[in-house]
């Protein structure tokens, strides 16, 4: 609680003491002639100033400034209006109700406010950097790149580096939402803002402070609450006429029946200063930027960043799913999935070794899924000599033996007879002298919870979920079938991509939403053509961050429906702020008009429903429940 | 040049948009942005009164908040 908090509750019930003395005073000592009036009304005075002193002072000072619509103002005037009409105790009511309801919410907006930056709290407060030999703690903004800094257990990487000496496991729950810690080992990249959890970390930093991640990403965060929502602008505008008119209508309703039905103005003056009590949109200003906001911060613990209120108000929208196959809905790394001997006396490791080797000087990203599945050292000096041929595969002299690892056409070029493969994926041959040893299959993993993304997403009336890929026909149908997608565009170059996505999003209903999801590495063109561009796997991929809406910070496919989820949950709650905070304000002023509703009733639509708005918003924080 | 402030205990929202509006149309301010709940204020100002601008702004906030205390960050 801040200090002018506390501050302002003690003089508050100071003044609720003083105010309960009134009270008492007029029950036991009835009013009488004889007695003065003044005692009574002078302690109800001095309540009233105890409690509502500084909104006065405020409200006087506004005057000096012409701002007649402010708060204070129009709480003082109806206030002193009712002291005008000979209702002290009420009117020293709504002032206390007035500052109760004013602590209330300024405590709940600080909770909230605290609340939210604690999902944040990924902001480093010192790096350990080694210079000249000594170890010094610095500011991260003052590290260069290419400093040596060093990261102990239970502390923060400070900046994005690659590690040069030391292992550890990194809790990565801050950024990503992944409960399970990463193994890092030297020459690993690591990125800032993950904890290191058990070893002493030497890191030479290859990015400076504001351009690693922990500062893009507090960046994005604490920026995205400026694109506002449609539901914002709706509160901006709504607010601009409703003060005014409120105002205008008491204003008549005080003037107009007395004149014109002649007397009664006590009671009509009464109604009128109900209305200046209503007639500030607070709840709805506070609460529903609060509500979008801590959307974005629930949305931002599951690891989903959102880069403003519009796109999280839009996402509720969705109606067709775009999805990229490559990193998106498969790994994006191509892994050995068999091994087919196809010669007598030809063991497996014979055949992933003779590949590995001969590939051994290959950059292709089948050499490295080749040598990942070798898993041993390779002996460079059993190599003699290793030549690419273009499009089709490598040659290379192993232990004195011509080898052949390549494709189709490589093996027909030399007069040896591939295997016909059955299986989906890419089909490495291996020949040696003039013999055709077997073949090994080469094949990009589907990601373990892609196939509960799109049942999810198919559960959560998405009404059509399409997938687009450069890949061949055969792979992607392969995919798309294991995963249920029935809506295939396989074969695309990036043009392609853009085009097929124009197409689909001129198919749209009006008012529903396409969201484009991809790895963010050469979609950019795409995930800025649609409705709203996800970009997977963030973590250390600047140009994803750049280019989508919203960036999903680890490699979950399902994290698209739970985003979307959230979304939905925020906007349920913002129309309930906004049904509830005029649904009761409106009725209030009918009675009040009426001369059915009090002042009491009046400060309830004021600062109770601000309050009920505030704690309603708080919600959407939370993130989604399963 | 970019600068930012953060305007603690700042608990009025309406304020904050009142703050927002009278920095943007201080001289040499060509943008001002308020959000309410991270309390920060980032103003673009030319570079020659940026000194002077800092300024100007607690002035408008002393006005608008007085008890809101401003901070350059």
């Amino acid at each position: 609680m801040s200090k002018k908090l506390v501050k302002r509750i003690r003089r508050v019930s100071a003044g609720a003491v003083v105010y309960l003395a009134a009270v008492l005073l007029s029950l036991f000592f009835p009013y009488s002639e004889a007695r003065a009036v003044s005692l009574e009304l002078l302690v109800y005075l001095a309540a009233y100033f105890i409690i509502g002193g500084d909104v006065v002072r405020n409200a006087v000072k506004n005057l000096g400034n012409r701002r007649i619509l402010d708060e204070n103002f129009l709480m003082m005037t109806a206030t002193a209006g009712a002291f005008l009409v000979g209702e002290y105790q009420e009117a020293v009511a709504v002032m206390l109700f007035y500052q109760v309801g004013e602590c209330f919410q300024s405590y709940a907006v600080n909770r909230s406010r605290k609340s939210i930056s604690d999902l944040m709290d990924i902001r480093p407060d010192y790096a350990c950097v080694v210079r000249e030999g000594e170890t010094q703690a610095v500011d991260p903004e003052e590290v260069a790149v290419g400093e040596t800094i060093l990261v102990k257990p239970g502390e923060r990487i400070p900046l994005d580096g690659v590690v040069i000496r030391g292992r550890s496991s990194l809790d990565t729950m801050a950024l990503t939402g992944e409960s399970l810690p990463r193994d890092v080992a030297e020459g690993e990249d690591v990125v800032s803002g993950c904890v290191s959890l058990s070893g002493v970390l030497e890191i030479r930093t290859t990015k400076k402070y504001e351009e690693s991640t922990v500062a893009r990403i507090l960046d994005l965060v604490e920026n995205a609450g400026s694109k506002k929502s449609e539901a914002e602008h709706f509160i901006t505008r709504f607010s601009r006429y409703y003060t005014p008119i409120v105002v205008a209508c008491a204003v008549l309703l005080a003037l107009l029946p007395p004149l014109l039905l002649g007397g009664g103005w006590t009671e009509w003056v009464y109604r009128a200063l109900s209305f200046l009590v209503i007639s500030c949109p607070c709840a709805l200003v506070i609460s529903i930027p609060l509500s979008f906001f801590g959307g974005l911060g629930g949305a931002g613990k599951e690891g989903i960043l959102v880069k403003g209120s519009n796109y999280l108000e839009a996402l509720a929208a969705t109606e067709v799913v775009v999805m990229d196959k490559t990193g998106t809905l498969t790994q994006g790394t191509f892994k050995v999935m068999g091994v087919f001997p196809r010669k007598e006396g030809v063991t497996e490791e014979e055949l992933l070794r003779t590949a590995a080797y001969a590939e051994s000087c290959s950059n292709h990203p089948i050499s490295g899924s080749l040598l990942a599945a070798y898993g041993k050292e390779i002996d460079g000096s059993r190599l003699q000599e290793a030549e690419e041929a273009a499009g089709e595969g490598v040659c290379a002299t192993l232990d004195g033996k011509q080898v052949y690892v390549g494709n189709d056409k490589l093996m027909k070029r030399l007069g040896l007879a591939p295997a016909d493969a059955e299986e989906a994926g890419t089909i490495v041959h291996v020949g040696r002298g003039k013999e055709y040893l077997g073949y090994i299959l080469i094949a990009d993993e589907i990601k373990s919870d892609a196939k509960a993304a799109v049942e999810a997403l198919k559960a959560g009336g998405i009404k059509k979920i399409v997938m687009l890929t450069g890949d061949r026909r055969e792979a992607a149908e392969q995919v798309a079938e294991g995963l249920g997608i029935s809506q295939v565009y396989a074969g695309l170059m990036p043009g392609d991509k853009v085009e097929r996505v124009e197409q689909l999003l001129a198919e749209r209903s009006p008012g529903g939403k396409l969201v484009f999801v991809g790895d963010g590495m050469n979609d950019a063109p795409v995930l800025a053509r649609a409705d709203i561009g996800i970009a997977m796997g963030g973590l250390g991929s600047d140009a994803a961050i750049e280019a989508a809406d919203v960036v999903i910070m680890t490699d979950e496919p399902s994290k698209i429906m739970k985003a979307v989820r959230i979304s939905k949950r925020t906007l349920a709650i913002v129309k309930q702020n906004i049904v509830f905070a005029i649904g009761i304000k409106v009725l209030v002023l009918l009675l009040a008009a009426l001369g059915a509703a009090s002042m009491w009733a009046a400060v309830f639509a004021d600062v109770g429903v601000a309050v009920i708005a505030i704690l309603n918003a708080m919600r959407a924080m939370r993130g989604s429940r399963e | 040049m970019k600068k930012t402030y953060i305007l603690e205990d700042l608990d009025c929202a309406h304020c904050a948009a009142e703050i927002e509006k009278a920095v943007g149309r201080l001289e040499g301010v060509s943008s001002s942005r308020m959000t309410f709940l991270t309390q920060k204020l980032v103003v673009e100002v030319e570079d020659a009164r940026a000194d002077s601008i800092t300024k100007e702004i607690k002035k408008i906030v002393k006005k608008l908040e007085p008890d809101v205390e401003v901070t350059e960050k």
